[in-house]
């Protein structure tokens, strides 16, 4: 069940434009873009999130927690489905639009997120709190998309 | 100042480039940063089952990290959804980026089938005899057992389950020594016993 499909079901009318979950090893990172604003998120396993930027303006603030969850888990559910069936680590499934930014954007922050797993102090699974990362990836967002 | 080429300096590790690195350390450096690490786990400890628990989960850290990086560097962001593609991941890239070893040979000595036969080295990788979700890694001089008088396998037992767990495969791995007549030193082995659903979904992807 695609996702558009899955919120009509629910009665949403948010307009998504485009959507992107995305399989990285153990991690998974769902990233979309909604009206004006885009979201990224990591999920560790147990869909534990361990980092969350939001990009460009923010309109509605209490609507927006739960259509965040409500996305990221369809989109978890999507990837889960898919996942033992590909080697590739880099799963997209999105309209074909802009892929290459994506594809980059992606590749740039599953580097940096090696980095921080290299860390032997950074419990894996846990929130990632460096205000750098934070910075490096809304960078590469701005570069990117 | 002449012919002095400065390594540029990076602010943060994050800006530092995912590089290759120099790809051997020194064998003294290792050997003290193991040596440290077990003598200060047995000031914590009052048995031996515990420091054994405390090195593999030590091992687990770095098997985790080590799976990612090795899937980012050598495989190309390829990762394996086999059991069989992840041993052979294990005793092939593994065991040669940490320890310098090359496995020639897999021998499945099983009650199903034969697979492959080839020219016997000193590392293999075997299936267990008894049961079907069992595999071990057998090395005559596993690097870490050069120092101390117990096993300490159990950090490379620790590194394995690392790797096959951060890859979805969870298992329980255990360092063994198993005596041969004819050598003085027992080889070391790595038994690696697979969780249930790990076999339920090989089956369920034929």
């Amino acid at each position: 069940m695609t996702l558009s499909r899955l919120l009509r079901c629910a009665g949403v009318s948010t307009a998504i434009h485009r959507f992107y979950p995305v399989s990285v090893g153990n991690q998974q990172f769902v990233f979309w873009i909604m009206a004006s604003t885009a979201c990224f998120v990591i999920v560790s396993r147990n869909d534990i999130p361990i980092y969350e930027a939001e990009v460009g303006s923010v309109l509605k603030k209490e609507e927006a927690a739960h259509l965040h969850q409500f996305i990221l888990h369809a989109a978890l559910d999507i990837v889960q489905d898919l996942a033992w069936t590909t080697s590739a680590i880099l799963m997209l499934l999105h309209d074909s639009r802009n892929e290459d930014g994506i594809k980059s954007f992606f590749q740039d922050v599953h580097e940096l997120y090696l980095k921080i797993l290299l860390n032997p102090l950074y419990l894996p699974g846990s929130r990632i709190t460096s205000s750098h990362f934070d910075t490096k990836v809304r960078a590469l967002a701005r570069k990117y998309l | 100042m002449i012919g002095v080429g400065k390594a540029k300096q990076y602010a943060n590790v994050l800006d530092k480039p995912l590089s290759r690195g120099r790809q051997e350390v020194s064998l003294s450096a290792f050997a003290f940063l193991f040596s440290e690490l077990v003598q200060y786990n047995q000031t914590q400890v009052d048995n031996i089952a515990e420091l054994e628990r405390r090195l593999e989960d030590a091992g687990y850290a770095v098997g985790a990290r080590v799976l990612e990086l090795l899937c980012h560097r050598e495989k190309g962001n390829r990762r394996e959804t086999r059991l069989l593609g992840i041993l052979s991941f294990i005793h092939s890239t593994v065991w040669k980026v940490l320890f310098g070893k090359v496995v020639y040979l897999i021998t499945f000595c099983i009650w199903k089938d034969n697979l492959y036969q080839k020219r016997y080295v000193a590392d293999s990788l075997e299936k267990g005899t008894e049961h079907e979700d069992e595999y071990m890694i057998s090395e005559k001089e596993l690097l870490v057992n050069h120092m101390g008088a117990f096993n300490c396998g159990a950090f490379v037992a620790g590194i394995v389950r690392g790797v096959l767990d951060s890859a979805g495969f969870p298992a329980v791995v255990t360092a063994h020594f198993v005596p041969i007549e004819g050598q003085q030193r027992p080889r070391t082995t790595i038994l690696i016993k697979f969780a249930e659903e790990v076999l339920r979904r090989e089956a369920r992807l034929g």
